[in-house]
């Protein structure tokens, strides 16, 4: 009797992103069944497992914009054997990073306080709410990263060219015809 | 004996044939090719359809060698092509892992010196800096971002100067001073300091003699000087770099300027 090959175990989150990137993973559609035979998912908005357990491939979307962006992040490189960037944000910043151009109070103050059509001014200061970072940081510049999958956001076929070799256990090569940041 | 002499005269003139020929060739990647007096190996690169990655260098304006994507290697020493005269005789390395390796390292210090969110640009598919960053297979940017604060100029009705792109490539400047023959960019200040200003009262576009027509308005290789209200015409995926590669459309450069050069 063949023994049956253990499933890849793959954790996926959004940091400071928009689940676009997850959005794009899930343009794969009739493919990931086939995907799913190899893989099975540990935390991801998929699962909604809320706790990274050990897994194979963290997939991770978005910078890093606040406290819990950052222990998210450091949980996923605890428990991933390799950590993938995916996508323009988790890169270099992205949309979120736009806002490094300006004082962070100075946008909490247009926001909530002086901005057009603000209705009862205060600053949210919840203990529930993150802290957020002076800036938004690209996740390389957290914790390391293995490989790193551009676009905003990378297509399908891309997840698929990173994800197969992977499963194989070779080293993913994006072609740079598929190479797009936009 | 007139026919020794006759024989004389012509090895005379071949040897002096084969004086020139070899006087004027450089080897690009063992492969060998003719040059002009003057010329750069940049300029001989393109006359014989071999691409050396370049973003600063336009065929038909004076070279800058700032950008230093051009790098080639002779010897054990490491040039700009763009500003390096041709030799006779010189042994040229361009297409290389290793110089490919040290352009993608260029790029990713270009990258994060400026603001260079491209989802949120409207150059992103035109850009030559991204195009650049596609052809040498760049993933990440590797550094630290800078995230630097620059000023944005939108005090132009049609034009807009965002510089929190700008490369200071000082392409605008050369085609503002030697085509449009205005002087209407510089380069002011050093290092992490340096940035383009407008030659005008205020400083600002809006004062100076500068028209959508001019070259210096287009000739941006990013998105720092833009035409205002034509965002967005030709859609995204559908643009220059998302069909060709810039090693394409750097020869169709060199094409068209010579073209020009010609008819003039």
């Amino acid at each position: 009797m063949m023994p049956i090959k253990p499933k890849l175990r793959i954790a996926t989150t959004s940091l400071a992103g928009c689940f676009g990137c997850h959005m794009s993973f899930l343009d794969m559609d009739e493919r990931l069944e086939k995907l799913l035979e190899q893989v099975e998912f540990d935390r991801s908005p998929f699962t909604d497992i809320k706790q990274c357990g050990p897994c194979d491939i963290g997939l991770i979307e978005g910078g890093v914009c606040n406290v819990e962006n950052v222990q998210v992040l450091r949980e996923f490189r605890a428990q991933c054997t390799t950590l993938i960037a995916v996508g323009a944000c988790a890169i270099n910043g992205g949309v979120p990073a736009l806002r490094n151009y300006f004082e962070m109070q100075d946008c909490l103050n247009e926001v909530y306080l002086s901005g057009i059509g603000v209705i009862n001014p205060k600053i949210p200061n919840d203990m529930e709410l993150p802290l957020l970072l002076d800036k938004v940081y690209p996740v390389n510049e957290v914790v390391l990263i293995d490989y790193y999958l551009p676009g905003c956001p990378p297509s399908a076929d891309d997840f698929l060219q990173l994800l197969e070799p992977l499963l194989t256990g070779q080293s993913p090569i994006l072609s740079k015809i598929h190479l797009r940041y936009d | 004996m007139p026919g020794r002499s006759i024989n004389k005269a012509m090895l005379r003139t071949l040897w002096i044939n084969m004086m020139t020929i070899s006087s004027s060739t450089i080897r690009i990647d063992e492969q060998e090719i003719f040059f002009e007096a003057g010329q750069t190996i940049m300029d001989a690169a393109m006359a014989a359809n071999i691409y050396i990655p370049h973003l600063c260098h336009y065929p038909g304006l004076p070279p800058s060698g700032n950008c230093r994507l051009c790098v080639v290697g002779i010897g054990n020493r490491s040039v700009a092509a763009c500003i390096t005269p041709a030799c006779a005789g010189q042994e040229i390395r361009n297409n290389t892992a290793e110089l490919n390796e040290v352009r993608k390292v260029v790029t990713q210090m270009l990258f994060i010196e400026g603001n260079h969110i491209c989802p949120t640009c409207e150059k992103t598919g035109n850009c030559k800096l991204q195009a650049i960053a596609y052809f040498l297979g760049m993933l990440h940017d590797h550094f630290p971002q800078f995230y630097p604060h620059r000023e944005l100029d939108a005090s132009h009705p049609h034009i807009l100067l965002d510089r929190s792109r700008c490369i200071l490539c000082d392409l605008c400047v050369r085609a503002s001073r030697e085509i449009d023959r205005k002087n209407v960019f510089a380069i002011a200040g050093r290092g992490i300091q340096a940035h383009l200003i407008v030659n005008s009262p205020s400083g600002k576009l809006v004062d100076s003699t500068i028209k959508v027509t001019d070259v210096a308005t287009t000739i941006c290789p990013v998105g720092a000087i833009l035409i205002k209200e034509q965002g967005y015409q030709t859609p995204i995926g559908q643009r220059i770099y998302d069909q060709r590669t810039i090693r394409e459309t750097a020869q169709q450069e060199y094409v068209s300027a010579k073209a020009k050069n010609d008819a003039d």
